[in-house]
């Protein structure tokens, strides 16, 4: 192509020092020198080259995916790669494969939950991926209830082995990923059976597949489960099927970290306390916290830099349309998107922060604070991942018709991410868990115990619930004290509310059971208050760069303002603001937008993605799109002929009439 | 499969006559019999099969489309199907071809727009499919706005002919389905140019290959756009473009019912009116409200089916003969508080699309008779429900999906493919956003008329706008307790109090612009919103038109009524913002609303199988393991996964040279 930078002009009105802003976006100069380098070694690396991945067949895309984790595996060990730069390495391959279980599932959990001997033997082999390990929880009837499991693991004191068993159709383990065809071992969760009782689900190391041809071992029956939502996607990992049959392992392959069986079968726990196991999880989702800004500012990415390329209308004059991006039904659908994208990747960073936090004082033996670090965690898992699957989604949509193509990137993205609203925690699951929390925290006020962490704004029940929003005027709105009291009113007001509700059930559960939905929206409107009141927090930090930080409090206020008028209802109906005040945020959003709209293409920019990884011919860094739309068409395997497979067959006898004596 | 039915407890527990339903759902006994019949037939053609096609390539896929499509016209022709049959046949064949755009877009093309001469010469041979037609509007640089297509047909007064011509990348063809590969005619859509002068757009029908060896006529290069969203659905058929290259066609291809191009090449028009066109606009509409009705039943049918037969948490409480069972997921309020509206909403749609059907004809013989009077709110009120359904019914399809939990991701859910096949009815046919505007533009010239009163007639669904006076200042939402949200008038004046509220407010606004036009853009968010509040109003009072009518069977009505309460309800909870900022309820009433919600939700709890039931889908064209009519899911579900290529041998392709060397530390010498 032709070499020009068809989106020069649109850089060229930036307000702001973009290279500082990557520097913000990706947390460190450090982080942004080791992410970008990896990243151009990824993307310069032919192997890795993803563009022919949707026309790939299952057992083609596979075993691309087979090749591109050896190839990687095979660079990061002649690079001699530390672990920070392995896994940007595997983030900018930017394929599911195997090694995502292994390494994000499989290696910490034995971290978590095995004893110091067993760390010994087992970690050395996954380090040096002598074995592929995979997590095996879930099965065919049982999702998110983990107490629900069918799968059991019996002590058999005679020979010191446990017995695994898949008892039922439904027990059979299903998703794992990495597990249908690749994975040796396991860590399966089942339930422990000591001389005929149930000691509730615990984990298990089990081979899977012999170490010399793959096979998988005597009573053990394993497979993929067949294709998933969209093409390429998930389907280029092997989410597996796997039953046991009578499948005996050595006594000490039970993850023995929190609770032991003994040689005599004597089921003890240990003096590790169980809480630990939640800091695990805290650190999953804290994770998926962060991969849910990464997703949200790629599909916002190839919107923004699209509707700047797109023209549509206004030509009537007998001008150039106008660029799409211009237009306010645009804008207030795709800046609130990019505000999100940026919100979700500060609170993604404090998260972290909590995690070490928590992890030092879970060390302590200091429990006070995991409840709602657990919580927080939970419903930030949900608020950003349910956000950023419909935002991927409305991106797709703001590219118009092409959005729908393939190359545009934005079906697989969105294929791809969805998931992440269901696994590790089922979205709605999460909410009601971290409304049981508040309900709990709201209970105890009276009591004068304080609330804690994101919950604190709690202790100020008082004020909070008859306070008065006194924006009078459009430029209030841009106050952060007068947006974080209005949304702290409306979630201790939505909280109380429930509260008050549920004391009229005599029967506690039923109650809650009855009222989950209004238990959902006040879990939401405690988690967005989280986002917002972190957004704002960062930006009391000092932050360097000319400009910088101006945009961030131009984007920290339209994410505001944005979830306002998207979720005016509660704010209205808890009276935490009036409708003349509802109407001023809406004017202030539009005056926020047109000064965000120079910016858009900077601040997309600032992600620092790169072509190969952004994957989509819309958001090309140069705006070249159309040549490389009409010259991708041609790559279909359908041009591969004039005259297609087929012809002779069912067409031209049709056309001729000849159709009756045809055997088709 | 065991042959027993797992939902046989479900269906017992119904209260009303679910055979009876069906004919509502269908529109009338006739309908469902005809359509029962067809199903069935389809249903039973091993070459219909279609479990197998997300496992497809794009060319395998291609092929068995062409396949499918070729055994369908021979069944057609075979049978002696009526054009109705043969359009049920298509439906349930359930797989997209160029058959679709051929029957569905090239055929009223012609019909709409050409002379009785051209009629006369094209008709037959595109009945008779001896020629296969695509429909060629879009171009890659140009989608929503028409008027900015650059293909070019010049008037070449020499020879009598026109010269197509793309003078421009971005004036490809791209997008018609069938163009890629298949389609040997096309109305193509161009700039007509006669003697220097453009008049604007035209159709005309320009032939792309060769009748006998298929291969595109000289100057013509077409091909296939590429893979679309999702595996299966649109994959399934030859979106294509087409570039010309001064290609000729003679001057009696030019559609020339409203407009004509004379031997001389004079362009002069006809005495058919031009709003003719806005008719079919009207028509192709409608049939989309129609699809999403279906796309959306056919969700909610599975996540509904599948919600009953999955079971989560609660085994404290539950034991069924002695053993302890989770609670079905369908019994979860929130389940319910998402699921229940998506199945008042399929049923709603349902019935407003019924009634598009009816505003369509009404439509026709007032443009036959010369009278446009109705057309602008006609025309208004098809683009809104247009946009208003295919986006709900995309949304609703995927939060089917999830409602499905871990399952509904897989293929074999049927959910994935039913999404990527629908989701593009939000962007075709009229962006749904653009349409919205347009609903608005039309509002406010509605409102701008109302004092004056004169000249305007104000018909149809914006007959409401007359009560402005009342619901500005008079009105006042007499909610006091839960049963009174049960009042089929007083959720209608809260709705229609809603819509006028917000269309005045933004009136008012933009009054205050001196440049209407730059208000307009730059209030067009509020615009959109008054739209949406407008389009709602529309469906719900049809649902309440709908129950005015004498529905027989028992409970059929009953259950009408319980949905249409859902319906208006939970859209009152969700907009509810709209209805406190604009003061048509206060917060005691929209809580009063919530309440009772939760207890119609208990009210159709029991119902819900057979009211998915109804819907009288075969398993065929649900294509859902989730969503199988029996509920024997789970065996199922295992029975799909052993079909995956992968699981053609135990150890995978790719272990040998991947995996092996991988794990026995000798990757540094492989070559990979």
């Amino acid at each position: 192509m032709e070499g020009v930078d068809h989106l020069a002009h649109e850089r060229s009105k930036a307000q702001f020092d973009v290279d500082q802003m990557k520097v913000v976006w990706v947390g460190s100069r450090h982080a942004l020198q080791v992410s970008d380098r990896i990243a151009r070694l990824v993307a310069s690396d032919p192997v890795l080259r993803k563009d022919d991945r949707t026309m790939m067949t299952r057992k083609e895309l596979f075993k691309n995916t087979l090749r591109k984790a050896a190839h990687g595996w095979k660079r990061i060990n002649e690079l001699r790669l530390s672990e920070e730069e392995a896994s940007w390495f595997r983030h900018y391959v930017d394929q599911p494969a195997y090694t995502d279980l292994h390494w994000g599932m499989f290696v910490p959990f034995i971290k978590g939950s095995g004893t110091e001997e067993q760390q010994k033997k087992w970690l050395p082999l996954a380090y040096k991926m002598q074995i592929i390990g995979c997590y095996a929880q879930t099965e065919l009837g049982h999702g998110s209830n983990v107490q629900g499991l069918e799968t059991t693991a019996t002590f058999d004191p005679k020979t010191d082995e446990f017995v695994l068993n898949s008892p039922t159709l439904t027990s059979s383990k299903w998703w794992p990923g990495g597990l249908g065809k690749a994975a040796t071992h396991a860590v399966a969760f089942a339930r422990l059976i000591t001389d005929g009782k149930d000691h509730g689900v615990n984990g298990f190391i089990v081979q899977l597949r012999n170490l010399d041809d793959h096979l998988p071992l005597p009573g053990i029956t394993v497979g993929d489960i067949g294709m998933k939502f969209g093409n390429g996607a998930y389907n280029s990992m092997d989410n597996g099927v796997l039953r046991f049959d009578n499948v005996r392992i050595p006594r000490d392959q039970m993850l023995m970290r929190v609770a032991q069986v003994t040689r005599e079968g004597k089921y003890v726990q240990s003096n590790v306390p169980r809480q630990l196991l939640y800091g695990t999880m805290v650190f999953v989702r804290q994770t998926i916290v962060a991969d849910a800004s990464t997703a949200l500012s790629r599909a916002v990415c190839i919107a923004t830099r699209y509707s700047a390329v797109r023209r549509q209308f206004g030509s009537e004059n007998g001008g150039v349309e106008t660029q799409v991006i211009d237009y306010k039904t645009q804008q207030s659908r795709l800046f609130p998107l990019l505000a999100s994208a940026y919100a979700f990747r500060f609170v993604g960073e404090w998260l972290k922060w909590l995690y070490t936090d928590v992890t030092q004082k879970l060390q302590a033996n200091d429990f006070s604070t995991l409840p709602e670090a657990h919580a927080c965690t939970a419903g930030l898992k949900s608020l950003t991942t349910s956000a950023t699957a419909d935002a991927i989604e409305e991106c797709r949509k703001l590219c118009g018709g092409h959005g729908y193509l393939s190359n545009s990137g934005l079906p697989e993205l969105f294929a791809v991410y969805v998931p992440a609203c269901t696994y590790e925690g089922d979205n709605i699951v999460l909410l009601l868990q971290v409304a049981r929390f508040l309900m709990k925290t709201v209970s105890q006020l009276p009591s004068g115990k304080k609330p804690v962490g994101t919950t604190s704004y709690m202790g100020r029940a008082e004020h909070l619930i008859q306070c008065r929003c006194n924006v009078q005027k459009v430029e209030d709105w841009l106050k952060p004290s007068v947006i974080l009291e209005a949304f702290e009113a409306r979630a201790i007001r939505m909280s109380i509310a429930c509260a008050q509700d549920l004391s009229k059930f005599s029967n506690q559960e039923e109650g809650f059971a009855e009222l989950s939905s209004n238990l959902a929206e006040a879990a939401v409107a405690h988690c967005q208050l989280i986002v917002v009141s972190k957004f704002i927090e960062k930006l009391q930090q000092d932050i360097p760069g000319k400009g910088v930080k101006e945009q961030l409090q131009n984007l920290c206020n339209i994410y505001a303002l944005y979830i306002i008028h998207k979720h005016l209802g509660d704010f209205l109906s808890t009276g935490s603001i009036t409708a003349k005040q509802a109407s001023l945020a809406n004017d202030q959003l539009r005056s926020l937008y047109s000064k965000l709209r120079p910016n858009a293409i900077a601040l997309v920019d600032a992600f620092n993605y790169t072509d190969h990884y952004l994957g989509s011919v819309l958001g090309r860094y140069d705006g070249d799109v159309y040549p490389n739309l009409y010259a991708e068409a041609w790559k279909d395997p359908l041009n591969e002929s004039v005259v297609p497979d087929g012809y002779r067959e069912y067409i031209q006898p049709l056309l001729k009439n000849q159709l009756r004596n045809a055997r088709l | 499969m065991d042959g027993s039915d797992h939902l046989a407890h479900e269906r017992s527990k119904a209260q009303f006559d679910v055979e009876k339903m069906k004919i509502v759902w269908a529109g009338s006994l006739y309908a469902f019999q005809v359509s029962n019949r067809i199903a069935r037939l389809v249903a039973g053609d091993p070459a219909f099969r279609k479990e197998n096609r997300a496992v497809l390539s794009r060319r395998e896929l291609f092929k068995n489309t062409l396949r499918k499509a070729a055994h369908a016209w021979k069944r057609i022709t075979e049978l002696g199907l009526s054009e109705e049959e043969a359009s049920w046949l298509r439906f349930y064949v359930d797989e997209l071809s160029y058959a679709y755009v051929h029957w569905g877009m090239f055929v009223p093309a012609i019909k709409g727009s050409g002379t009785e001469d051209q009629q006369n010469k094209w008709l037959p041979l595109a009945t008779n499919m001896q020629i296969i037609g695509t429909y060629a509007q879009t171009e890659l640089g140009h989608g929503s706005n028409v008027r900015g297509l650059e293909t070019t047909a010049s008037f070449d007064p020499k020879t009598d002919e026109f010269i197509i011509h793309s003078p421009t990348l971005t004036s490809s063809k791209w997008w018609p389905g069938g163009l890629g590969k298949i389609a040997t005619h096309a109305v193509v859509y161009a700039r007509l140019i006669t003697d220097g002068q453009d008049h604007g757009v035209h159709g005309f029908i320009v032939q792309l290959r060769s009748l006998d060896d298929h291969l595109p006529l000289p100057g013509i290069t077409v091909g296939d756009i590429g893979m679309k969203f999702g595996s299966g659905a649109f994959n399934s058929i030859d979106n294509g473009f087409v570039r010309f290259d001064h290609v000729h066609i003679p001057r009696n291809q030019m559609l020339m019912r409203v407009s004509q191009v004379t031997r001389e090449g004079k362009y002069v028009h006809s005495n058919v009116p031009r709003q003719l066109v806005y008719g079919a606009m009207v028509y192709v509409r409608q049939i989309i409200v129609v699809d999403a009705s279906i796309a959306l039943s056919r969700a909610v049918c599975i996540a509904a089916r599948y919600s009953a037969v999955r079971r989560q948490f609660g085994s404290e409480n539950h034991e069924i003969s002695g053993t302890r069972v989770e609670t079905q997921v369908i019994d979860y309020k929130t389940q319910q508080s998402r699921l229940f509206p998506l199945l008042a909403s399929a049923y709603a749609f349902r019935f407003i699309g019924e009634w598009l059907k009816w505003l369509y004809t009404d439509l026709t013989q007032k443009l036959e008779a010369n009278d446009f009077s109705t057309l602008p709110e006609a025309h208004a009120c098809t683009a809104g429900l247009k946009s208003l359904t295919t986006s709900a019914a995309a949304d609703g399809i995927e939060e089917c999906r999830k409602l499905c939990g871990g399952h509904g991701y897989l293929t074999s859910s049927g959910l994935p493919e039913l999404y990527a096949v629908f989701v593009p009815a939000c962007t075709y046919e009229g962006d749904n956003i653009v349409l919205l505007l347009q609903v608005a533009r039309f509002l406010m010239k509605t409102i701008s008329k109302l004092p004056s009163g004169r000249n305007y007639k104000l018909s149809g669904a914006t007959a409401y706008m007359g009560h402005m006076e009342h619901y500005l200042i008079k009105y006042s939402c007499n909610v006091q307790k839960a049963e009174d949200w049960l009042k089929p008038n007083t959720i209608l004046e809260a709705f229609e109090a809603r819509a006028i509220r917000m269309c005045f407010a933004c009136a008012q606004n933009l009054t205050k612009f001196a440049d209407q036009s730059e208000g307009f853009s730059e209030l067009s968010t509020d615009l959109v919103e008054a739209a949406i509040a407008h389009c709602q109003l529309i469906v719900v009072s049809k649902f309440i038109k709908k129950l005015r009518q004498n529905i027989e069977g028992n409970g059929v009505k009953q259950q009408l009524e319980t949905l249409c309460y859902i319906y208006a309800l939970h859209l009152i909870h969700k907009n509810s913002g709209d209805f406190l900022s604009t003061g048509c309820l206060n917060p005691k009433q929209a809580s009063l609303a919530n309440d009772q919600l939760r207890s119609l939700y208990a009210k159709v709890r029991p119902n819900v199988i057979a009211l998915v039931d109804a819907f009288n889908y075969s398993d065929h064209f649900l294509g859902s393991v989730l969503g199988c009519y029996d509920g024997n899911v789970y065996p199922r579900l295992y029975e799909e996964a052993c079909k995956d290529p992968l699981n053609d041998s135990v150890v995978a392709d790719g272990y040998g040279e991947y995996i092996q060397p991988l794990l026995n530390q000798q990757l540094l010498n492989a070559r990979l």
